[in-house]
């Protein structure tokens, strides 16, 4: 059972990113009627399926997937997007003050209780990453008693030797339809997996449906 | 993007010869090569809106072909180009997917800057 927040923040820099780790709690505090925003850093420029024969090439590729993370979004139920502008692959290269100033006015405007975003070191990608650092750094140099909770996705192969279970799961089977449609919606990215994950769920395999149904996440220590 | 015509894309490497060109360049294995393949030596190379001209353009090779631009006093080239196409912009963009429908490895070539 998810807690009741004030206003939940996503910051996550591609899109799918939310879909594939938070889609089924974005979907349930939506349906609790919690605020949610999704500020999403970049439009995935550098994603590498084009498909052979491919349906889009290196220039077409983001406004498909800015299309995909619309309608991933109406499958959420998410009406607060974020488009940040950034380009995928060069968070990490960005000035650090800038990203910070970037969640710091998110911060600031949305005055969120809850956060969610990257694990700053095991988050696999670089720009799951330098995103996570940016969130943090924003987030740590705000005043302790107006500083929102912050929920971390981390799934670098050494994160459980590293960080242990998960503090918070969230159990989410209400809303499955709805991460199915919203990870249906970045098609570009989940063509390739999903029709293997969807028999899956239909022969009762334990690990995907407990894929689909739970959504795990770290709570970062600030002290 | 279509499959490599070699005859035509010569005839549009040679069009943007001796001429100011925005330069895209990028090779990949993707960012998550090394999380799904443990130890796998993970390198690429990205560059965008370079200008550059060359004064000689070839391609070359059977498919997967190689492309390369002859610089005054310099080399750009890449190697597993299997599409191309010359987008609504007049760009000519040219990529390497895998079998799996992958990019490996693009370089595109426009007469005005490439979007961010």
């Amino acid at each position: 059972m998810l807690q009741k927040e004030r206003h939940v923040l996503v910051v996550f820099p591609h899109p799918d990113d939310e879909s594939f780790g938070s889609a089924g709690t974005i979907a349930q505090y939506i349906e609790m009627g919690v605020p949610v925003t999704y500020a999403c850093l970049t439009l995935g420029e550098m994603g590498r399926n084009l498909g052979n024969p491919p349906f889009a090439n290196r220039e077409t590729l983001p406004q498909i997937r800015k299309q995909e993370l619309l309608d991933a979004c109406d499958a959420m139920g998410l009406t607060d997007l974020r488009m940040m502008g950034l380009r995928d692959k060069t968070i990490e290269f960005e000035d650090p003050e800038k990203l910070v100033k970037m969640m710091t006015d998110l911060m600031d405007e949305l005055h969120p209780s809850l956060v969610i975003s990257f694990h700053p070191t095991l988050a696999v990608h670089p720009d799951h990453n330098a995103t996570g650092v940016a969130v943090i750094e924003a987030m740590s140099r705000m005043p302790e008693a107006n500083r929102p909770v912050l929920y971390t996705k981390a799934f670098d192969n050494d994160t459980l030797n590293q960080l242990g279970e998960p503090h918070v799961v969230h159990h989410t089977p209400d809303v499955a339809d709805k991460k199915i449609a919203a990870l249906r919606a970045h098609a570009s990215q989940t063509v390739w997996m999903l029709p293997d994950m969807e028999k899956r769920w239909a022969a009762n395999d334990k690990d995907a449906l407990d894929w689909l149904y739970n959504e795990a996440f770290y709570i970062h220590d600030f002290t | 993007m279509e499959t490599v015509d070699v005859k035509h894309l010569q005839e549009l490497l040679d069009s943007f010869a001796n001429k100011d060109v925005y330069i895209h360049l990028e090779t990949t294995n993707g960012s998550y090569a090394s999380h799904f393949q443990e130890g796998f030596f993970n390198a690429g190379a990205f560059i965008r809106n370079v200008i550059i001209r060359y004064e000689l353009g070839k391609v070359t090779g059977e498919s997967p072909h190689r492309i390369g631009l002859k610089l005054p006093s310099g080399w750009i080239y890449a190697q597993g180009i299997t599409h191309y196409t010359v987008d609504e912009h007049h760009r000519l963009l040219m990529a390497g997917l895998g079998p799996d429908g992958k990019l490996a490895v693009a370089l595109e070539i426009s007469e005005t800057p490439f979007t961010y």
